[in-house]
């Protein structure tokens, strides 16, 4: 590891420390915050006993689904977009605020309309998070270099074959970043559409287990949740890095 | 008028009505749904308005609109400070800054949902929980944004500074600022629009007052006309913040 990968580590360990100390030196109420060693060790009975493994298998799916179908119609949408101009600008003030009013107002309205199902939790990730893919694609593609829609030209590239083989390549960057962003919103407009409103769901669990003041419960469900997103950023950071050096740019 | 002029006009007229045509599409296809969902599902576009035009100038909507105002207010001044201070201290100390950008990004990636339990066993149920929720949305967008802002300074403009023996404090009002704007600004840009989501969710749970605590109590009853007339409400605030953010942003990056 470089140094500045164990600096890193170190400041990590210590504010956990620091959180430890404080919590048994009595600084924090334990009420209000319990020991970081604690959280770990309620968690693991929680993990073993499996009864969070349905609500573990939910959100996880839900936010996979919703996370795939965005990057999926995010991306057609946007080379849909990209190739007319006049859609784009009339859209792009649209684009601007969408992030501005929270998605899953609209919950209720799905509820409605598919009725109790995951589908409408679904749909809310996908709404939040298509729209990053749609704005990521559109950036991509303005970068991509004009001679190589040229030479697709040349060569008598079809539509299909010119955005698979050349712009998604060229655009690839970019995309990932929507990739990522996509994934970040998912997960967190999940998360928060289950807290808020929901019958089932890590979310929904921890909010059930503050409404109850449990407090170890609700600690090891925020350890966990805290975990996964982790692991997940930094599993699609790495390969960000990846990919970027592979491609010969040291950017990252 | 030259010719030049005329065709911008004529330009942002043609821009204006392709995304009026849009705003009537959404109309439209928001008028079909209200056909199949049913009218207590989801309101139709007319009875929205109507209700619109009476709940915008009721009392209901005033105290809670100002409530959720005043908490936006507290909330983004603490996320500037903040994500202004954290932004200059980690992008002009370089190792500062390559240890903290990686866990700034985890922290900006993690859904900040899962931490307003803890915010609200700090707080209690006070209007100070809710700032702090909306505060901790805003300050990572623009800590990473004036952050990276000021690693894109050419070199040679510190180094003049340090030619001219400028004070850490002149380097950053002379130097370091009017070079750093027009990125600073899309920081606060971002971390206005968060800020807002951050303060609306804490009102959606456990709260008494605000636009959020309205619409989640709308969501509740599936009150949808008042619902999405509080959404109309919030989308143009936030547009129009928006957009003079953004204008701000591009004169910048012209004089640059």
């Amino acid at each position: 590891m470089t140094r500045v990968g164990w600096i890193r580590l170190v400041v990590i360990v210590a504010a956990i420390a620091a959180l430890e100390l404080a919590c048994r030196a009595g600084f924090i109420n334990p009420k209000v915050v319990i020991p970081p060693s604690e959280m770990a060790s309620a968690l693991v009975p929680l993990l073993a006993s499996g009864q969070i493994n349905d609500d573990i298998a939910r959100t996880l799916g839900v936010v996979t689904l919703a996370a795939v179908l965005s990057v999926v119609f995010g991306f057609a949408l946007g080379l849909l977009i990209h190739a007319l101009p006049r859609v784009r600008e009339a859209l792009d003030p649209y684009f601007a605020t969408y992030y501005a009013v929270p998605v899953f107002i609209f919950y209720p309205v799905m509820i409605a309309i598919f009725g109790f199902s995951p589908w409408p939790i679904v749909l809310i990730g996908f709404a939040t998070a298509v729209v990053a893919m749609i704005i990521a694609t559109l950036n991509g593609l303005d970068r991509v270099p004009r001679v190589l829609t040229k030479v697709a030209r040349v060569h008598r590239l079809g539509t299909l074959a010119t955005s698979l083989k050349l712009k998604l390549p060229a655009a690839a960057p970019y995309l990932f970043t929507g990739i990522k962003l996509s994934v970040s919103y998912a997960f967190v407009s999940v998360i928060a559409a289950e807290f808020i409103l929901s019958s089932a769901g890590l979310g929904r669990e921890i909010a059930d287990a503050y409404n109850d003041f449990n407090n170890r419960r609700m600690y090891a469900l925020i350890l966990l949740l805290l975990v996964i997103a982790s692991v997940v950023n930094s599993a699609l950071h790495a390969w960000d890095i990846r990919w970027a050096k592979r491609r010969g740019i040291t950017t990252a | 008028m030259n010719r030049a002029r005329a065709s911008a006009v004529v330009g942002a007229t043609r821009r204006a009505t392709d995304t009026l045509i849009i705003a009537i599409a959404v109309l439209l296809l928001w008028q079909g749904l209200a056909r199949v969902a049913g009218s207590t599902a989801l309101a139709g576009p007319g009875p929205t308005l109507t209700y619109f035009m009476h709940f915008v100038p009721s009392q209901r909507f005033a105290v809670n609109a100002l409530s959720t105002t005043l908490t936006f207010g507290w909330a983004l001044i603490i996320a500037y400070g903040l994500g202004l201070a954290i932004g200059v201290w980690m992008g002009a100390h370089r190792l500062s800054g390559a240890v903290g950008e990686p866990i700034l990004i985890t922290l900006y990636s993690i859904p900040k949902i899962t931490l307003y339990p803890v915010i609200l066993l700090i707080f209690g149920l006070t209007v100070s929980g809710k700032v702090a929720f909306g505060a901790i949305h805003g300050i990572l967008p623009v800590a990473l944004l004036t952050m990276a802002a000021i690693r894109n300074i050419p070199p040679v403009y510190l180094k003049s500074a340090r030619a001219l023996h400028l004070s850490p404090w002149q380097t950053i009002v002379k130097v370091l600022l009017p070079a750093t704007l027009p990125e600073v600004v899309a920081g606060l840009r971002i971390g206005f629009t968060v800020t807002l989501f951050g303060v609306l969710l804490s009102e959606m749970f456990a709260s008494q007052h605000g636009l959020g605590f309205l619409i989640v109590n709308d969501m509740a009853l599936l009150q949808t006309e008042e619902m999405i007339s509080i959404a109309v409400v919030l989308f143009v605030f936030a547009a129009v913040a928006n957009a003079l953010l953004l204008w701000i942003e591009r004169r910048m990056h012209r004089r640059v």
